[in-house]
């Protein structure tokens, strides 16, 4: 992570705060590059998925991986030049264990390619440690016309 | 199916913290199980258009499967989720969300599920979800 960050840190304040829903569950921008994007959101007892576990909802881990995939490709967008709005296509994701109650959970995303219409992404969700995933994403995102900035879908 | 089911489902929407942060419900008719997200404002992904937060729409889909799997077992543990495959069809307005879920397998340990959501007209889908979960039995077990 020894890249400068590129986008603004108003940018990328904005863009994870700017959708209410993002707001609801505390989600935060960390940092973010020319291609890339790390955002987090903190473990509340109103957000666990599994009564039993305490663990965090798979669909709190999901919404995380969506927006920081989102604003991957927005930071690689704007790095080019190109205000753009997005829309999720398609979004994979594979949970390889719980989340651990009581941490914040780390989403960290890279735009590997921006072709003129299209955002291709991967990223990964962890508490301390990437290599030690609790989830791993793949997602492709349709650029759309500026007019929603910095919104998204 | 039973009243009984209907019950316990009620119930389970209730012990499931996060199923109340998003206000999902769900509705029996037999076995076949329709969830509801009523609109909320704090569920919007992009003001602009606006639009339902695509993880808050993937989260819903997901939901649906497990309860629906659940239904098959309510006094087991909730089913795990292994990997779901999200498509966005439609943008989310900011109106009633429904979703159904169709269990295609289930296995000793592992179910395989989709999922269809749907706003005014169930013709046309806002997203549908694929998905494989580990079954009560298998959590724990040698998974």
């Amino acid at each position: 992570m020894s890249e400068d960050s590129r986008i603004s840190p108003d940018l990328a304040e904005r863009m994870a705060r700017a959708t209410p829903q993002s707001a609801a569950l505390g989600l935060r921008a960390v940092s973010a590059g020319r291609d890339w994007a790390i955002m987090a959101v903190p473990w509340r007892a109103d957000l666990v998925g599994d009564p039993e576990s305490g663990v965090i909802a798979g669909g709190v881990v999901t919404t995380l991986l969506d927006q920081t995939c989102g604003l991957a490709v927005s930071s690689r967008a704007h790095a080019e030049g190109r205000l753009t709005g997005l829309a999720t296509l398609d979004l994979r994701i594979d949970y390889m264990r719980g989340a651990e109650p009581g941490k914040d959970i780390f989403a960290r995303a890279h735009c590997y390619r921006l072709t003129r219409s299209i955002g291709f992404v991967r990223a990964a969700a962890y508490e301390v440690d990437e290599a030690d995933p609790v989830a791993t994403a793949q997602a492709a995102f349709a650029l759309t016309p500026a007019s929603s900035v910095p919104s998204r879908s | 199916m039973s009243d009984d089911h209907a019950r316990r489902l009620a119930a389970l929407l209730e012990r499931v913290p996060y199923m109340g942060f998003l206000g999902m419900r769900a509705e029996l008719a037999g076995d076949e199980m329709t969830a509801v997200l009523p609109f909320a404002p704090k569920l919007i992904g992009n003001t602009v258009l606006p639009a339902l937060h695509g993880g808050v729409i993937g989260a819903f889909l997901e939901m649906t499967a497990v309860c629906q799997l659940w239904l098959h077992a309510p006094e087991k543990r909730l089913p795990r989720t292994i990997d779901v495959t999200i498509e966005y069809l439609r943008s989310g307005r900011p109106v009633t969300t429904y979703a159904r879920a169709d269990v295609r397998k289930v296995g000793r340990r592992i179910a395989n599920v989709h999922v269809e959501a749907w706003q005014d007209s169930r013709d046309k889908p806002v997203a549908a979800l694929r998905g494989h979960f580990m079954l009560a039995d298998a959590i724990g077990a040698g998974e």
